[in-house]
């Protein structure tokens, strides 16, 4: 298993996560639906994730797939946070439109 | 003894702390009696502290180490020495009397309190300067007594008027005071101290070039100039009566404008070497005697024709001075003190009497209403005039024969003219005042009124003073041993005077003469109405001019006022308005202009500010890359 893993080349895990960090990020700012940018940003969470893993595989050090859990967790709890004020949001303005939400202006 | 000398300055000063503090809620006679009570205790130890110099020689007394600044090295110290307590008996009694008199003159002066908290902290400041032992110490007093004269002649400060006046004093006198420091400065440079114990003695092994001292010695004499009110810088002087009474006999009669005289007199030792300087202050000097007893003769303020007439004294000291007879000037310094306060002192009960009336041509009749003022003015005015056996007779009669003796015929006979010319405008002032009918208001008839005895008793003491003062340094000839100028010969060197018994004697004949005969004519002439003094728009020809002071105020307005004031307005509309507040207005308007056009960036969209986020992440990413 991990010789097959270490059979692809280290810059194409790279390449990958950049490409899913970026449509993250992409999705973050150009999608107005609420439920999407938290997607997006679980995508891009997740690209991290997954270069932390290749690194931890190749330098065969731990320490990179403990800091993976460590994401996980916070994501969770990012999501469940998120969620829960998209809740209130819908609640509050019947959308889920981030667009209205300019209060902060003025 | 010696710890007691720094009480001496100190107590003026406790006293202008106390009234300047808590005067507000003294009542006016503790106010009083604090003011006048310290410059009496100071008086006591001044008298001390003489018959320690008498019996011990000078005494030293350091405070504390002032600065140290790489060799320069200033104590705190003073030098009671025969001058400088001689001074302070001056400034400590003279100022006491006026203390006193002051209770009752600025009885209804809301600013009572203040005004003795001022003239407290001018007798520190004058006091600093006498027994201060470097010529540091005497700077600090001179500006100190600068500072008094300027807070004293704008007492009344919301008339605009005599605002003007005390800024007028001020200015002037700075112009002097950066003549006196170039000086101090010079000295340092050649004598590496500015004690008067490391520079004085030392001249003599020093060797030094003629010029350079012939440079610090006119430097000090424009200190002088402007403090003592000689030309030109003399205006300043006359415009000073704008202060009370009180003050123009304590500050701008009696002491402070004597500073100058006391500078040179204490610098005896740099000018004696210097010729030249010498020659310049006797011209000076004697410029300023003949110009101002010209103006004071068609004075018509009571108190004008009275500051003329100390410009005109102090001319005749520098000329003193200037001919080698330095103890000659302080014995005149001495009883000037005498006669031009009791003169002041007298005026200002004239004026308390008419009710703040100051024109002379509204008097006229003083004498039965006011008695002892009168008699004392008397006194004062034959004093001043030479009336012999008085003090000024024989103080001016002993600048006369040393100018006699030492500037020759021409020189006496300009200095007699001007004392001449003292005596024609004393006598005037006098008659005017005192003698024919009342010319003023009925109201003031009315309110005319003796002065309380808190105001006649220092003017008879001042007038007892006046009589006898000249006794202090009776001639030789008339059987005198000159005691003031040999008490002062350890500090200044007696002049010789080489005359004859038959010279003097015909030089004080003809001064007293001229005296005489000049208070009889002026009597003569002013006890006929139509020789009183008319309305000065009623004056033609040089008398208009004289009336009119010369012009020299307006001279020195286009000279040297207005052009400053234009070149002011220059700098103010130019350079600060447009480029200085241009510039910093300038950085002003554009960050405003810049935060205007950022501001517009923070719209609350949420989704702009993440791209500018990701937009500023993804540009230092890019930076660190490459």
């Amino acid at each position: 298993m991990l010789e097959t893993i270490q059979q692809i080349p280290i810059e194409h895990y790279v390449l990958y996560s950049s490409v899913l960090f970026v449509i993250g990020i992409f999705g973050v700012l150009t999608r107005r639906n609420a439920i999407v940018v938290l997607m997006c940003v679980e995508l891009m969470l997740n690209a991290v994730n997954l270069l932390l893993a290749a690194f931890s595989t190749y330098l065969s050090d731990a320490q990179g797939q403990i800091m993976v859990f460590f994401i996980m967790v916070v994501a969770a709890a990012e999501a469940a946070v998120g969620l829960g004020i998209l809740v209130m949001i819908y609640r509050n303005t019947k959308s889920t439109d981030i667009s209205l939400l300019d209060k902060l202006k003025n | 003894m010696n710890q007691l000398i720094p009480l001496i300055p100190f107590l003026p000063l406790i006293g202008f702390a106390v009234n300047g503090l808590f005067g507000r809620n003294l009542s006016k006679n503790t106010v009083g009696v604090i003011g006048s009570g310290v410059l009496l205790a100071s008086f006591l130890l001044s008298i001390a502290a003489f018959n320690q110099v008498a019996a011990s020689g000078p005494i030293q007394s350091t405070l504390y180490n002032f600065f140290t600044v790489d060799s320069l090295n200033v104590n705190f110290g003073f030098l009671v020495d025969q001058l400088s307590v001689w001074m302070m008996l001056i400034v400590t009694g003279v100022g006491f009397l006026i203390h006193v008199y002051s209770v009752g003159y600025m009885h209804d002066d809301e600013g009572f309190y203040k005004f003795f908290a001022y003239l407290n902290l001018f007798i520190f400041s004058m006091l600093l300067l006498i027994m201060g032992d470097n010529f540091l110490m005497l700077f600090f007093g001179w500006e100190g007594v600068g500072l008094c004269s300027y807070l004293l002649i704008g007492f009344w400060y919301t008339n605009r008027e005599y605002g003007k006046a005390a800024r007028k004093a001020f200015i002037m006198n700075r112009v002097g005071d950066l003549g006196l420091l170039l000086g101090i400065f010079m000295i340092y440079q050649q004598f590496g101290s500015i004690a008067y114990a490391d520079v004085f003695p030392r001249i003599g092994e020093m060797s030094l070039d003629a010029g350079i001292i012939t440079t610090i010695c006119l430097l000090l004499f424009i200190g002088a100039m402007g403090k003592s009110a000689q030309i030109p810088l003399y205006t300043w002087l006359p415009d000073a009566m704008a202060g009370q009474t009180p003050v123009s006999a304590l500050i701008h009669a009696a002491t402070m404008v004597t500073a100058g005289i006391y500078l040179i007199a204490r610098s005896n030792a740099l000018f004696s070497l210097s010729p030249d300087a010498m020659h310049f202050v006797a011209i000076i000097g004697m410029a300023t005697s003949l110009f101002a007893a010209v103006i004071g003769l068609r004075q018509n303020d009571i108190k004008k024709v009275l500051a003329y007439s100390t410009v005109s004294q102090l001319g005749l000291m520098f000329v003193a001075l200037g001919m080698g007879a330095y103890a000659s000037a302080m014995f005149h310094v001495t009883t000037h003190a005498f006669f031009k306060a009791l003169l002041f002192l007298a005026a200002g009960s004239v004026i308390h009497g008419m009710g703040g009336e100051q024109d002379i041509r509204k008097m006229g009749g003083l004498r039965k209403a006011m008695p002892i003022t009168f008699w004392v003015f008397l006194i004062g005015t034959f004093a001043i005039s030479g009336f012999p056996l008085l003090s000024g007779f024989f103080s001016k009669d002993e600048i006369l024969a040393y100018t006699y003796a030492h500037g020759g015929f021409g020189w006496w006979a300009v200095a007699s003219f001007s004392a001449l010319l003292t005596a024609t405008y004393m006598g005037r002032l006098l008659y005017v005042t005192f003698f024919g009918e009342f010319r003023g208001t009925h109201e003031q008839e009315h309110h005319l009124h003796e002065s309380p005895a808190v105001m006649t008793l220092p003017l008879i003491v001042l007038a007892v003073l006046s009589v006898a003062g000249g006794f202090l340094n009776v001639p030789h000839f008339l059987g005198g041993h000159q005691w003031m100028a040999g008490w002062l010969s350890q500090v200044i060197p007696v002049a010789e005077l080489h005359l004859d018994h038959h010279t003097e004697t015909l030089l004080m004949g003809t001064a007293t003469a001229v005296a005489l005969i000049v208070l009889a004519v002026t009597w003569v002439l002013y006890s006929k109405k139509t020789n009183l003094p008319v309305a000065d728009s009623a004056q033609t020809g040089l008398t208009r001019w004289i009336a009119n002071k010369f012009y020299v105020d307006e001279l020195y307005d286009a000279l040297f006022v207005r052009p400053t004031e234009r070149i002011s307005k220059f700098f103010h509309y130019y350079v600060d308005i447009q480029i200085i507040d241009g510039i910093v207005n300038g950085v002003g308007a554009g960050v405003q202009r810049l935060g205007a056009e950022l501001r517009k960036v923070q719209n609350g969209n949420i989704e702009y500010y993440l791209v500018g986020m990701v937009a500023g992440t993804a540009a230092l990413m890019l930076t660190l890359w490459l």
